[in-house]
């Protein structure tokens, strides 16, 4: 099967139009087409929540890229996920000035809480929860991203608050015990 | 030379070089992993750490990496610092580590002194944190970079008591085994694959702890240079997969220097031999020619060596038509008699010989001494014949240099006409590759770069490269580095060439493309023309000869050299013009110096009525000539006597066939596209009743009773005679000493100190030891016994060195890093650029009138599949694949064909063609001239198609697509179906009888 054939045969194989145009304006500003490559792979995470081998395929082909330079970008980056994620993922900071206000508490509340360990996702889909080394704002640690939104100051019962609509299921977490 | 102090000791160090370099070309023995000798430093893998000091008085100095310092007039550095009682402490304190328990020895106050040995064990254990304890099993073993490293720093114990990384491994094709748990992230692989070769399809993975080295997903490795992978890899995540279904340690194996017969280029190589078999095949460093990197036919492209289709015995047919195998002396009595009956005759022109281009220098001289010089045939097919004998003629009178990949490497201006080098000629291709980073190199010498700063100049230069114009008929593994691809038919790309002789020599072409490409190469200083025989069109030959000699012409000459270029700098070309032809096969340039061009076969043919014997040297003429001249020539009732190594078609219709040995069987001297006589010599003794074919033929001599061949009794003999009939060949008995040569007043050894099994190796058999085999053609013996060490480098087995069991003990055998082997040159340069050559024709018609609806057939060559004798290896022809036509996007829509759907081929009656009709597989090209078409050539279906022939196309209705096929690498574990069942001559006696005796017949 040629490229044009596996094109056709499968829709998740191609960017969408409205990505293709999002990409097209990046790489004006760049003198190699290569030079886009990671706005390229943030515009499809933004858009699909995260870079299958497909989507990558599809991105590498649009920048004249070949498949494993193209990867060799998008793996050496944390935040470029190349498996799926929930629909927010959680960027838990562990750095030092975390770890000193208490941190690893409040990591066992959420992983409690969602019934979920780093790199794992809820069975709902919704979060996924991942470290980070540091978000900058160590003036007000422990802190965590949900999503887009910076969390800050944390404690056991904003976990509670945040997650009051989570309710754990066993068999989440039945496996990593 | 500036003067460097190390560890007290005062050297005199090469200009420009860094620190790692410096000691390595003084002996000194630096760790290193991330450095290779051909690639620069990038600095990542800090292995090479050494203290420098600021003056003499400093004690404390600070660490450096070697490799990213460069050296300087009175640098001071030290690589186990302090010296004398310094040194007395750090024995004292590594003898009180090592009877301590573990935890203690990490509480042994650190003392001051070496700083440097320290940081290097640290790195060492570091980077064995995540490395598998599976060097038992593990192929790398006894030849690994990491092994000798571990203990050249004195790492022993292990501290680290967690787990370690594992990653998922991947296929990658038949000749690659992965095996990314034993990785220490050196990226070598990676700046070899991507940097050096332009590989896109391997590249590093992730960060940090789990750096990955391989492709997006499991595939075939797409670069023709993936082999090197395995040298290249300082440890085991890349090894040799044909050497694993047949595995043997380095220090078993018995090696011999050798020379790769897989195409003209002549790379140098090291095959090893253990139990008969042909194991594998390393680099042979040359400095000249291939350097430290093969590509993968010469490397996995032997594996028919140990075919079940090599010919053991000598066979005659009997009148049934059978083929019976009969002793060797036999067989040479039959042949006697034959050649006898005719000398008596009236008639002489009745024995005749046809040459090959893949035997060795002097089986042809034999051959043709035998028959002598009117009834030889040089066995090239007609049209090759005639551009093959251009191209020699043009060597012999041209005052370009024709240059080793070295000087290749230097061209800061290319142009290819009617080339995919790649396939053709592979290292040279290797070898443009980095001649386009010249622009890099001068970039980095403009800001004041040192070239080996590898990431910085790459940095730099980005996608700047020296011009490079490829003219041809099809799309070329080279277009990506290229700046200026031309698509033209072969006749074409000849009026282009003569176009750009043209516009050198002040007469503007109406075609800008042609004045580009003629203002490149005008303003280059070392300017490098590239051609071949690929097309069989002697018009672009003489194209590229007319380039060659306008830039030559047009230039004043200068006393410059092409060292001292400033980069300022803007003379046009002084005499460095280059002339580099891509030639076919591995002796194709010395058979054409050696024989008449009008001699071709078929004027032998033409003559078959008064011919009554016909002896054939190593060719298998169905891949020379066409299927009626081969019926012509068997139903003439000739007698025809062939020496062969595999069994082939021709052999059915011979009446008596020789078993020669392979290359690694026997010795012989091949002249390279450079014109570089190079000599090989047998890794492992003949078995079965294979014989040289030099062999055959001098026996064939005496018996038929020659007189002056009959005075000749070794091969040197043969070599010298060979040397005194032209004189050009004269430089032939200074390729390699002579057979009486001893190194230490004893032969060098093919085996290492630390061969096993030499009593045992044999005790299926018997128990006894066997005699050792003597070998009294050269300075080589089938043993153990005896030094490699300080000989000449013609002669070197074998890289190994005390400390360096890997293959970079290589360094201990040059002169300095990157320089000429010590023990002189590889093999004697035949032809020198001529002060008064002649001048080339720029003129030249095209004949070749298109007709509407018809395609011209324009070959394409493949490094897997066009060779005759590789492709005979499973893992070779798994990559070869199925034959194919390749056409352009808008043929195949025109055609309603995609990839893989099947075109029908009818060939346009012409003169010397017959109408004719085939299918093959489609492949789509994104470059191809128009009105042409390509055909994979070399493949055994596509025979029939010849450059330059008119066809027709249509789809194929009936057309099967190809299934996934088994792949080589899971047939071996099926083996319990015979791979082929064709009759071959002997395969019968041969069932069963791996060491006995011929049958009696």
């Amino acid at each position: 099967m040629n490229d044009a054939q596996m094109i056709q045969t499968d829709l998740g194989t191609v960017l969408t139009r409205e990505e293709i145009r999002q990409i097209d304006t990046e790489l004006a500003h760049v003198p190699y087409k290569a030079g886009a490559a990671i706005d390229a792979l943030k515009i499809v995470q933004t858009q699909r929540g995260w870079v299958s081998d497909e989507s990558l395929r599809a991105i590498a082909k649009h920048l004249e890229m070949s498949a494993e330079e193209l990867d060799g970008v998008a793996t050496f980056y944390n935040l470029i996920y190349r498996r799926p994620v929930g629909e927010k993922v959680i960027l838990f900071c562990d750095s030092v000035s975390c770890w000193i206000c208490g941190c690893d508490g409040i990591k066992a509340k959420i992983s409690a809480k969602l019934g979920v360990d780093y790199g794992e996702t809820t069975t709902d889909n919704q979060y996924t929860l991942l470290p980070v080394p540091c978000l900058g704002a160590c003036d007000r640690a422990p802190v965590m991203m949900v999503g887009d939104d910076l969390i800050t100051h944390l404690d056991e019962a904003k976990i509670d608050q945040l997650f009051s609509d989570v309710t754990v299921e066993d068999s989440a977490s039945e496996g990593e015990q | 030379m500036p003067t460097i102090f190390v560890d007290g000791q005062e050297l005199q160090v090469k200009e420009g070089a860094n620190v790692l370099e410096a000691c390595l070309s003084a002996g000194i023995d630096l760790p290193y992993f991330c450095w290779h000798p051909s690639m620069g430093s990038i600095g990542s893998c800090r292995q090479c750490a050494v203290v420098q000091y600021q003056n003499a008085e400093d004690t404390n100095g600070r660490i450096v990496m070697g490799c990213m310092t460069p050296v300087s007039e009175g640098a001071r550095f030290s690589l186990n610092s302090g010296s004398g009682a310094d040194q007395d402490i750090d024995n004292a304190v590594d003898e009180a580590a090592d009877v301590t328990t573990v935890e203690a020895s990490i509480d042994v106050p650190t003392k001051v002194p070496d700083k440097g040995r320290e940081f290097r064990q640290a790195v060492i254990e570091s980077l064995m944190l995540n490395h598998p304890h599976d060097c038992p099993v593990c192929a790398e073993g006894g030849e690994c970079h990491l092994q000798d490293m571990t203990v050249m720093v004195g790492h022993r114990d292990r501290r680290y008591r967690g787990l370690k990384n594992t990653h998922r491994n991947q296929y990658l094709g038949p000749l690659i085994s992965h095996e990314m748990n034993r990785c220490i992230t050196c990226y070598r692989c990676e700046r070899f694959y991507t940097d050096y070769a332009g590989g896109t399809d391997l590249s590093a993975q992730a960060s940090h702890d789990h750096v990955y080295f391989g492709r997006h997903q499991d595939g075939v490795l797409e670069s023709e240079f993936s082999g090197n992978l395995v040298e290249v890899c300082p440890t085991g995540v890349f090894t040799d997969k044909p050497l694993l279904k047949q595995y043997s340690r380095k220090w078993d194996l018995q090696s011999a220097p050798s020379i790769c017969t897989g195409c003209a280029v002549g790379c140098n190589i090291l095959p090893g031999e253990r139990y008969g078999k042909l194991k594998r095949i390393h680099n042979r460093y040359n400095d000249e020619v291939n350097g430290y990197f093969l590509c993968d036919r010469g490397r996995f492209g032997s594996g028919y060596i140990n075919s079940d289709e090599r010919l053991n015995y000598a066979g005659v047919r009997d009148f049934n038509g059978e083929f019976s195998a009969i002793k060797g002396g036999e067989a040479i009595e039959i042949a006697a008699r034959w050649m006898k009956t005719q000398e008596g005759a009236k008639n002489t022109q009745k024995i005749v010989g046809i040459g090959s281009p893949r035997a060795s220098l002097e089986a042809n001289y034999l051959l043709r001494e035998l028959v002598g010089k009117e009834h030889f045939a040089a066995g090239f097919g007609d049209r090759e014949s005639q551009v093959i004998h251009r191209i020699a003629a043009i060597l012999k009178t041209t005052r370009a240099k024709n240059p080793s990949i070295k000087q290749m490497e230097t061209a800061d201006a290319v142009l290819i006409l009617g080339e995919d080098v790649t396939h053709t000629a592979p290292r040279v291709a290797l070898g443009l590759r980095q001649a386009v980073r010249n622009k890099a190199y001068e970039l980095a010498k403009q800001a004041g770069l040192a070239v080996w700063q590898d990431a910085a100049v790459r940095n730099l230069a980005q996608d700047q490269r020296s011009p490079m114009i490829i003219v041809s008929a099809t799309e070329t593994r080279l277009d990506d580095i290229a700046s200026q691809t031309v698509s033209l038919a072969p006749q074409e790309i000849a009026l282009f060439g003569h176009a750009v002789a043209r516009a050198i020599a002040g007469q503007p072409s109406d075609d800008a493309a042609v004045n580009e490409a003629a203002a490149a190469l005008k303003n280059a200083q070392r300017p490098l023309v590239v051609s071949g025989s690929s097309m069989l069109h002697s018009a672009i030959v003489d194209s590229a000869a007319a380039v060659a000699d306008a830039l030559l012409a047009d230039s004043t000459p200068t006393d410059s050299t092409p060292t001292d270029s400033s980069p300022t700098d803007s003379t046009p070309a002084s005499c460095n013009s280059m002339l580099s032809f891509c030639l076919p096969e591995c002796n194709s340039l010395g058979l054409a110096l050696l024989s008449e061009e009008q001699e071709t076969i078929s004027r032998l043919l033409d003559r078959a009525d008064q011919i009554d014997v016909l002896v054939i040297l190593e060719n298998n003429l169905s891949r020379r000539i066409s299927e009626q001249q081969i019926n012509k020539l068997t139903s003439s009732g000739i007698r025809i006597i062939a020496l062969e190594l595999l069994d082939n078609d021709l052999l059915a219709s011979c009446d008596l066939v020789l078993s020669a040995a392979s290359y690694a069987e026997s010795e012989g001297t091949l002249v390279s596209s450079e014109g570089r006589a190079q000599r090989y010599y047998p890794v492992f003794p003949e078995a079965y009743e294979r014989r040289a074919s030099w062999q055959w033929l001098l026996d064939l001599a005496a018996a038929s009773g020659h007189s002056e061949l009959a005075e000749l009794q070794h091969f040197d003999q043969i070599t010298e005679a060979c040397g005194a009939s032209n004189d050009l060949f004269a430089p032939l008995a200074g390729v390699s000493p002579d057979h009486n040569f001893r190194s230490h007043g004893q032969k060098i050894p093919r085996q290492t100190h630390r061969a096993s099994g030499r009593t045992a190796i044999n005790a299926d058999v018997s128990v006894h030891e066997p005699l050792r085999k003597l070998d009294p053609e050269t300075p080589l013996s089938f043993s153990m016994e005896g030094l490699n060490r300080d000989q000449p480098a013609s002669l070197t087995p074998f890289y190994w060195s005390p400390g360096w069991n890997s293959n970079q003990s290589l360094q201990k055998f040059q002169s300095e890093v990157n320089g000429p082997l010590r023990g002189g040159p590889v093999g004697q340069r035949l032809i020198e650029p001529q002060t008064n050559g002649i001048s080339q024709s720029s003129d030249f018609t095209p004949l070749r009138i298109v007709q509407k609806g018809t395609w011209q057939l324009v070959p394409i060559y493949r490094v897997h599949g066009s060779d005759e004798l590789s492709v005979r290896t499973a893992e070779v022809a798994e990559l070869a694949g199925e034959a194919f036509i390749a056409i352009s996007s808008e043929l195949a829509a025109k055609l309603e064909v995609v990839d893989g759907d099947g075109v029908k081929i009818n060939l346009v009656a012409a003169a010397g063609i017959d109408s004719f009709e085939l299918s093959l597989s489609v492949k789509i090209l994104t470059r191809v001239a128009p009105n042409c078409v390509a055909y994979s050539a070399g493949y055994s279906s596509t025979l029939a198609l010849q450059p330059g022939a008119l066809a027709q196309l249509s789809k194929d209705p009936d057309w099967q697509r190809a299934t996934p096929q088994l792949i080589a690498s899971d047939r071996s574990s099926h083996a319990s179906a015979p791979q082929n069942n064709r009759p071959s001559p002997d395969t019968d006696i041969d069932k069963g009888r791996d060491r006995g005796e011929p049958p009696h017949v």
